[in-house]
Order: C-alpha cells, then structure tokens, then sequence
C-alpha cells in the first residue's frame, strides 16, 4: 500500500478536483444548507462519514459481484440502489442507537440521497480502477472538499445577510457570483499535485 | 399540441417557463454549469433530461395505483435509474464524442431533484396524459435554461456557436472557465428576476 499515493489521491479530490468548485456536483445541497454555520458544519460531518462508507460498500459489490457476473452496465441502478439502502439503514439504525445524535445530525441524512456526489464517487471509482484503498481516499477527499466548500461558503453568506445588494440580485444570484469568485480562488489549486 | 385541452399545454408552459428548473425552482443545478461551456454539450444534456423526465412522468403515473406509498422512493429511485442506463447506453454507442464528454453528467441525472420532485409531486397523483404533458414541460423548460446559459457562456468564452466562430479577437477566457459558470448561472438569475419585477410586477425568485 502506497501511503503517498493515498494522501495525494486526498489531497487532489479535496482541494484541486474540488467537486464543487471544478465539477459542479453536489450544488443544490451547496446552495440550500449554506445559509448558516451551523448547517453547514452539520451536513459536512455527516456528508463526510457518508462518503466514506458508501465508496467502500460500493466498491465491494462492484470488485466481488459486478464484475465476476459481468453486470458492469448495471452500475447506476446497483449504486444508487447500495447509497439509498445504506443511508435508509443508517438512519434508522442511529435513531435507535444514538437520539442524541440523530436529533443533530438526521435531516441531513435524509438529504444526502438527493446529492449528485453521492453517486459520482462510486461511478469514478469504477472508472478509473482504484483500489479499495484508493477508494476510500478519494471518498474522503471529496467529503472534505465539500465539507470546505460548505463552510467557506457558509461564512461568506451570513456575513451577506447584513450587507446591502440590489433587489433582483438577492438571495441565490449573488450567492451564485460569490461561489464564483471562490471557484476563481480554487483555480489557484490547480497543477498543485500531479497524479 | 393544439388539438389538445387548453389545460395540457398550460401544464407544459408552467414547466417551461412558470416553474423553470433552473431559474426558478433553483434545482438541478449541477448540470446547469458543469455542461453549460459550449452550445452543443447543452443541447445534449437537455435532450437527455426532457426524455428520461417525460418517460419517468408517464411510467410513474401508470403505476401510481399499484405503489405502497412506503415503499414509493426506492421504486421512484429504480424507475428513474432504469430510463438513465437506457440513454445513457445510447449515447455511449451512438453520440460516442459527446459522451466522452458529458458521460459523467448523463450517468448523474439519476439524482436529479427535479426528476424525482415531478415524480413526487405531480405524476403520482395525476393521469398519464397530463403527467406527461407536465414532464415535457418541466424538461423543456431545463432544455431551454441549458440553451440561454450555454449561448452566452460558448459565445463569450471562445466566440464561437456550435464550434463555429463568430467573433475573432481575444474572448473572454473566464466564462468558460469552472468560475466563469457560476457568475453567467448568478447574472442570469439576476437579470430574470429583475425583468420579472419591472414588467410583471413580481417578487423575484430569491429562493433557497
């Protein structure tokens, strides 16, 4: 196992293929729960944990099932089927185990299903042959890319709410030009690792 | 479209235009920049969604006596995903260079919201004609926000439409840029919702 490998793969997905900011996925949960701190950090701890487990499942269904039975074709109806059966369990299974948490933390689960990136992990995974390490990196690198991209934003808007914009321009436009300007930021990160 | 009921094509204009995806409900939005940087990508994905939307809604609506409402995501989910591989399989064996690129982006229509939020809202209650008649629309309606974003992105980003150049001189790099998106995505929005408040006398579409 190559640990450099595994922390550049991190790297890259969090910061210069940020998927939001490069790839665009993942954007209507960007724009709703960015509204506050709060949320934001909320969706992003879950959407990580999320992220994480649904490459590995995803990963082993397609490397020990898919594969050997030749249902390659089948991979958005299996992967999408394995992310809304895991995030159903999931929250079923923390309101049992942990309220507490689940009081917190639950409405973003739900949400989760309804985010592009949820099924664009598993699909690049597929394509591009990593390994159930390689996997797992990358799904952690996307979940913290988002993750930052949601507090980045999060903290410009709740600064907005206070400033002075014109009509037609509040509420999501300007919220679009500000992502904007930080998608212009991370262009920065570009060329920064090459794999 | 005609001979049909008056009440039908209202059902395709408020997709169009009443409830646009992209301006106006503010979903779906990933594909509005991710695929926006030339006219020819957008058409692509939004001939793409107005086919899985339509056949969705019609499916859906047939069905919609035989689901159990518990178990109705998932089924919802599977149906969606099933019309996704199909277009997905063509393009993949017939539009090989446009699926080289926006492959990525058919295979996510799978998650779109706005799919899924017709299929919730109107096509599990109604019947199939109108069910149809309000998918169409509601995927026009994202066909032609694909078109307005895509033309002023490909024609300011490189001067060109379809691939044919129109203005020589050094285009604005930006706008087909990853940021570049995003600000004709917030510009736009801004300027629909500022006609909306002039002449029609709304409110504008803050949203979210």
């Amino acid at each position: 196992m190559d640990f450099t490998k595994l922390f550049e793969l991190v790297v890259s997905s969090a910061l210069i293929n940020n998927f939001v900011f490069t790839m665009f996925l993942g954007l209507c949960i960007f724009f709703g729960v960015s509204k506050k701190m709060e949320t934001a950090v909320g969706m992003s701890i879950t959407f990580t944990a999320v992220m994480v487990v649904s490459a590995a499942l995803s990963w082993v269904v397609y490397t020990f099932i898919m594969v050997p039975l030749d249902l390659t074709f089948l991979k958005i109806i299996i992967f999408i089927g394995i992310v809304a059966a895991f995030v159903q369990s999931a929250d079923t299974i923390m309101k049992k185990v942990s309220p507490s948490l689940y009081y917190k933390l639950g409405v973003y689960l739900a949400l989760i299903t309804t985010n592009c990136i949820i099924i664009a992990v598993p699909l690049k995974n597929a394509g591009e042959h990593y390994n159930f390490f390689e996997s797992m990196a990358f799904g952690l690198g996307s979940g913290l890319g988002f993750g930052l991209a949601l507090i980045i934003m999060a903290s410009i808007r709740e600064k907005l709410e206070v400033a002075d914009v014109p009509a037609p321009f509040k509420g999501l436009p300007i919220s679009f030009i500000l992502a904007g300007l930080i998608a212009l930021a991370f262009t920065g990160f570009s060329g920064l690792i090459t794999l | 479209m005609s001979l049909q009921p008056k009440s039908n094509w209202e059902l395709v204009k408020n997709g169009m235009f009443g409830e646009n995806t992209i301006f106006r409900m503010a979903i779906s939005l990933c594909p509005s920049i991710a695929v926006t940087n030339g006219l020819k990508n957008g058409v692509a994905l939004g001939v793409a969604v107005v086919f899985v939307q339509t056949m969705v809604n019609a499916t859906i609506s047939l069905m919609r006596n035989f689901i159990h409402p518990k178990i109705r995501i998932p089924i919802f989910m599977l149906v969606i995903a099933g019309y996704v591989t199909i277009i997905d399989l063509l393009m993949a064996t017939y539009a090989r260079p446009i699926y080289k690129e926006i492959g990525l982006y058919i295979q996510i229509i799978v998650a779109f919201a706005s799919i899924f939020a017709r299929a919730e809202v109107y096509a599990s209650k109604n019947k199939v004609w109108s069910s149809i008649c309000d998918g169409f629309g509601m995927g026009v309606g994202f066909l032609l926000a694909m078109i307005v974003i895509s033309f002023f992105r490909e024609l300011l980003g490189k001067g060109e439409l379809f691939g044919y150049s129109l203005i020589s001189g050094n285009p604005l790099l930006i706008m087909i840029l990853p940021a570049g998106g995003f600000l004709a995505v917030g510009l736009l929005m801004g300027f629909f919702n500022w006609v909306d408040m002039k002449f029609f006398g709304g409110k504008g579409a803050s949203g979210v």
